[in-house]
């Protein structure tokens, strides 16, 4: 579904701040691949995720999704096969527009922005019933401003949209990172009940390596631009914090030096 | 000695001309407010419509074909800066000087040289002039006239932000992360906006020549100054009645008249002319400044707990 083939990205290069994010990454995903992506501050990730998106172009190597070389496409061609939360819940939708504004503009994504409606009657019915199965109380409130959301539920919107029209690859970054304990508890099992209900193929970026492992089929570790880690199956299942830095340093010959993936 | 009866003389053709530049702030309103850049094209524009009017009523064509190529020529010179800003990468700021500037030379060869082009109600059949605000029937009346057009303006905005299209730009203005994540072509858009808005300041320049009765190379000159104090007055007074997206724009135009009516009013206390430039650019400054000021001096801490929106 997802084929990451040797991409390379150095940001600034020539200057002071050159800096290698992306060194040769070669990944490929299985469709229903639920995979978590974990790794030091820089390893990356986020880089990873950006260049699957298109935010900018890798400068070598290739990237394919559903057999679709997207290595060149631009960044809103590419969006009509990617559903992408971010870690800022700002980022996701738009403050100044509706609730059912909002889900209208991403059940658009990939089509044509013509002289239609921007939304219907009868779409707004369908995403009533959407937004009552998150069990926000967001039905009661379909066009009260975004920005009026508190940031988990905006992440929950976000989640939603990026789904409504379903997505080849969904693309989680780190988008329960910036919520409060609780509530990003809430946002993960959502995460996961949507990403099961539709068998997406998933990316999901977290610093939490409990969750990385409680989540998904598959994890991934990232170490200065590479995959130095890709486990699955029954031994994913057996993981445990302790024995996922045993491996990393196995890997790497260095300790794991990130606090906070430590006390998460 | 000040006499009331000159000042209310006066008022019908301070609202007209702010009528006028009632439909040029709408445009700046879909720059600045929805597209959330500041154009600064439209001082050129904002010559150019009329130019291109006159000369072409000059030539012999029909009123409304003037009118027609005047909003076109208008949203020409909205391509070209929005080529400048998404193309070549310029700062919209800059891309808009940069047409802006380049409109002077457009504007003087559409003039054929000449720093202003006179058109006479006597001689063409104007649909707007200062001559047509009082004494005539109300069909004629240019209040009349140009409400007719706003009206219509705001009624076609007020659609085409409900569509599909329209509703991708008003996302662009607001997150473009979002919406090129959401597939939307931001260039496109922000393209399509700057036509947009440019095309209606063009029609605004095609009706103040009319009106005035001539074209003029530097009708457009603080153009943009006038148009933000317009949208900010506007919104500033009606904020907490006009929610809709229809009534917003009506706010606009209102701030416009509002902003004439207030000129009026200085100049009949006697305020040398030369000033007025300066002193509407104090105005926008001020005004400006509020939301700045209100964050910066009015807003309360926020409290810890009292967050009661964070939980879920």
């Amino acid at each position: 579904m997802l084929e990451i083939d040797h991409i390379y990205k150095t940001f600034n290069p020539g200057t002071i701040n050159e800096k290698t994010a992306l060194n040769g990454t070669t990944l490929s995903l299985q469709e229903g691949d639920f995979v978590t992506v974990i790794g030091g501050n820089g390893a990356g990730k986020s880089t990873m995720l950006n260049a699957i998106a298109g935010v900018w172009r890798v400068d070598q190597g290739k990237i394919l999704i559903d057999g679709v070389d997207v290595t060149k496409m631009k960044e809103h061609k590419r969006a009509r096969f990617l559903g992408r939360v971010f870690q800022d819940p700002m980022m996701g939708t738009t403050a100044t527009m509706g609730i059912d504004e909002n889900l209208a503009l991403a059940a658009r994504r990939g089509m044509h922005r013509g002289l239609g409606s921007g939304i219907t009657k009868k779409e707004r019915e369908n995403y009533k019933e959407l937004l009552k199965e998150l069990e926000l109380g967001l039905e009661d409130r379909l066009t009260s401003k975004v920005g009026l959301l508190s940031g988990g539920q905006r992440q929950a919107l976000t989640l939603l949209m990026a789904t409504l029209q379903k997505p080849k690859v969904l693309l989680l970054d780190e988008h329960t990172a910036a919520l409060d304990p609780k509530t990003a508890a809430k946002v993960l099992a959502l995460s996961d009940k949507i990403v099961s209900e539709h068998n997406l193929t998933t990316l999901m970026v977290t610093h939490n390596m409990r969750d990385a492992i409680a989540h998904g089929n598959r994890l991934i570790m990232m170490n200065e631009g590479q995959v130095i880690l890709d486990i699955s199956g029954e031994e994913k299942k057996h993981l445990t914090v302790e024995n996922l830095l045993d491996k990393f340093e196995q890997v790497s010959g260095e300790e794991f030096a990130n606090d906070k993936a430590l006390l998460s | 000695m000040l006499n009331i009866a000159d000042l209310l003389n006066a008022m019908p053709g301070a609202i007209s001309q702010g009528l006028i530049w009632g439909i040029m702030a709408i445009g700046v309103y879909l720059t600045y407010k929805i597209l959330d850049v500041a154009d600064l094209t439209v001082d050129g524009t904002m010559s150019l419509g009329g130019a291109v009017c006159v000369t072409m009523l000059m030539n012999g064509y029909n009123i409304w074909i003037s009118i027609i190529a005047a909003t076109i020529a208008g949203m020409l010179a909205g391509l070209v800066t929005g080529i400048f800003h998404t193309f070549m990468g310029i700062p919209v700021l800059l891309a808009g000087i940069l047409t802006q500037l380049g409109l002077y030379s457009v504007n003087l060869a559409v003039l054929k040289g000449k720093a202003n082009q006179g058109v006479s109600a006597d001689n063409y059949d104007l649909i707007v002039s200062l001559r047509y605000v009082k004494n005539v029937p109300f069909y004629k009346n240019s209040i009349f006239v140009v409400t007719i057009f706003i009206v219509v303006i705001i009624a076609v905005l007020y659609w085409f932000f409900g569509t599909a299209r329209g509703c991708s730009i008003r996302a662009t203005g607001c997150n473009p992360n979002m919406s090129r994540a959401q597939g939307i072509n931001t260039g496109f858009n922000t393209v399509l906006g700057l036509m947009l808005s440019n095309g209606l300041v063009g029609l605004a320049s095609a009706l103040y020549a009319q009106y005035q009765g001539f074209a003029d190379i530097n009708a457009g000159r603080g153009a943009i100054v006038i148009g933000l104090a317009a949208v900010i007055i506007g919104l500033v007074l009606f904020e907490r009645i006009f929610r809709n997206f229809a009534l917003k724009l009506l706010a606009v135009a209102l701030g416009a008249v509002i902003y004439y009516i207030v000129l009026q009013v200085v100049i009949w206390f006697g305020l040398d002319t030369n000033y007025l430039k300066l002193l509407s650019a104090l105005v926008v400054a001020v005004f400006l400044a509020i939301p700045f000021w209100k964050k910066k001096f009015f807003t309360k801490p926020i409290q810890k707990g009292a967050e009661t929106n964070a939980g879920n």
